[in-house]
């Protein structure tokens, strides 16, 4: 499936954790329907043809849940509260795979973002990882631990250092860019839910970019034709801004659409051509 | 064709003052931008100028009408240079005729004016130093969030 590096790297396996107690959502996350099923289906369903085999996480009193005992279960190991014990409990199943490890609440994951995680992966590092499009911070559950971050991790649950997201930051992890935004956002609360679906009703749509000076060397192309929910350019700088890393405030640049000057708020439609115009200086 | 077009080569004068000429014109003034040594302490080795075409000939044509309708000219011509500039090439031309002098001049000068400020063309500088910058890009995404940032500067910001 990869061929990063001349090590063989190990068989990747799969694991959706559906252990939270989803307080905040008021009811199971797992359960929540999302365009005609469950979002533990949904993501079972992703993964499914991405690795050796998938697997659930659960905490033991949710072995016998109708919904999560249709799926090769891995129970939680001890006492240990949180994401972090489900991703030990897998890597003690087989500590000989590299776990691609999975929220069953990311609404709004798709299998482009599993498929590029999986072919940029670097066994050779402890983890491969998104970069949080909101604090640049590794995204522990939409990660792959190779089998090196077994024993760390056993370590650092030992000292009672249960946040995967340090130990994807202290340990030496491969960190990508999203190729979408959104696809790592999780949903806690029904208004967030409600917003992902929002999000999720709304197609993607074409929409071909082309850049110039300052912005094209820092894209390191004259131009891209992209997917993309964003509906107006303000929207589509955001979601580039991130990916390029452009220096260029919105402020400073000015938009065009299908070559005329418009507003950041000016409705993208399918097809459309933007340009974003960085400062001129002709003369 | 319109009266704002890009040219990828030098610019030769002689057929645009030419394109011009009118009898009922008994003023032409024209304008040209050459490529200096020398910008803002640092001297410069060669330019590179970059341009967004289609957007940029329609609003080049628009400053263009814009003079026509303010100072009365009837005959006016602006070609600006992309790709790379050797010093003292021809950056920009802009040719004036009218019936007097006054309005070609000031036709003139208002259409570099806003050509400068509007139009959507980038300048590269590679500097004697090896170093090199986008003009009005590099300074304000490093000077961005400094409060007393320069405003003197700015005015190569497309924000009118």
């Amino acid at each position: 499936m990869t061929a990063t590096g001349v090590a063989a790297s190990a068989p990747l396996r799969a694991l959706v954790l559906a252990g939270g107690r989803s307080t905040r959502m008021g009811r199971d996350k797992a359960a929540i329907d999302h365009a005609g099923s469950t979002q533990l289906e949904r993501a079972v369903a992703l993964l499914q043809p991405l690795a050796e085999s998938v697997h659930v996480s659960v905490r033991a009193e949710q072995r016998a849940d109708p919904l999560r005992s249709r799926f090769p279960q891995i129970v939680d190991a001890g006492n240990i509260e949180g994401p972090a014990a489900g991703i030990r409990a897998a890597q003690r199943h087989d500590p000989r795979a590299a776990w691609l490890v999975v929220a069953c609440d990311l609404p709004l994951l798709d299998e482009r973002t599993l498929q590029h995680l999986i072919s940029r992966r670097d066994p050779s590092k402890s983890a491969t990882a998104y970069r949080s499009r909101h604090d640049g911070l590794p995204e522990p559950l939409c990660a792959i631990y190779e089998p090196a971050a077994g024993e760390r991790l056993e370590t650092s649950l030992h000292a009672g250092r249960t946040c995967p997201r340090k130990f994807l930051l202290n340990s030496d992890t491969l960190l990508l860019d999203p190729l979408s935004p959104e696809a790592l956002d999780n949903v806690n609360t029904p208004d967030e839910l409600a917003a992902a679906r929002d999000r999720a009703a709304l197609a993607p749509q074409e929409i071909r970019v082309q850049y110039f000076a300052l912005l094209r060397e820092q894209a390191g192309r004259r131009d891209e034709t992209l997917l993309t929910r964003a509906r107006t350019p303000a929207e589509l700088f955001g979601e580039l801004a991130t990916r390029h890393r452009f220096t260029l405030k919105p402020d400073m640049l000015k938009v065009a659409v299908n070559s005329e000057f418009r507003d950041w708020s000016h409705p993208l439609k399918n097809g459309d051509a933007v340009v974003f115009i960085p400062p001129v200086a002709g003369g | 064709m319109s009266r704002f077009r890009f040219s990828h080569t030098a610019i030769d004068i002689a057929p645009l003052r030419e394109e011009l000429m009118h009898p009922s014109c008994g003023g032409f003034a024209s304008f040209e931008g050459w490529v200096r040594d020398l910008n803002e302490g640092q001297e410069v080795r060669r330019l590179e100028y970059e341009a967004f075409e289609q957007l940029g000939i329609t609003e080049g044509e628009k400053i263009i009408a814009e003079a026509c309708e303010r100072f009365g000219v009837s005959h006016v011509l602006c070609v600006h240079r992309v790709g790379d500039l050797a010093l003292k090439e021809i950056a920009v031309w802009v040719g004036a005729a009218a019936p007097h002098r006054d309005e070609a001049f000031r036709a003139c000068r208002y259409i570099i004016d806003e050509v400068k400020h509007r139009v959507p063309i980038w300048k590269k500088e590679h500097y004697v130093s090896g170093d090199s910058g986008w003009v009005n890009c590099e300074r304000c995404a490093t000077h961005a969030q400094e409060p007393e940032h320069d405003a003197t500067h700015a005015h190569g910001h497309a924000h009118r």
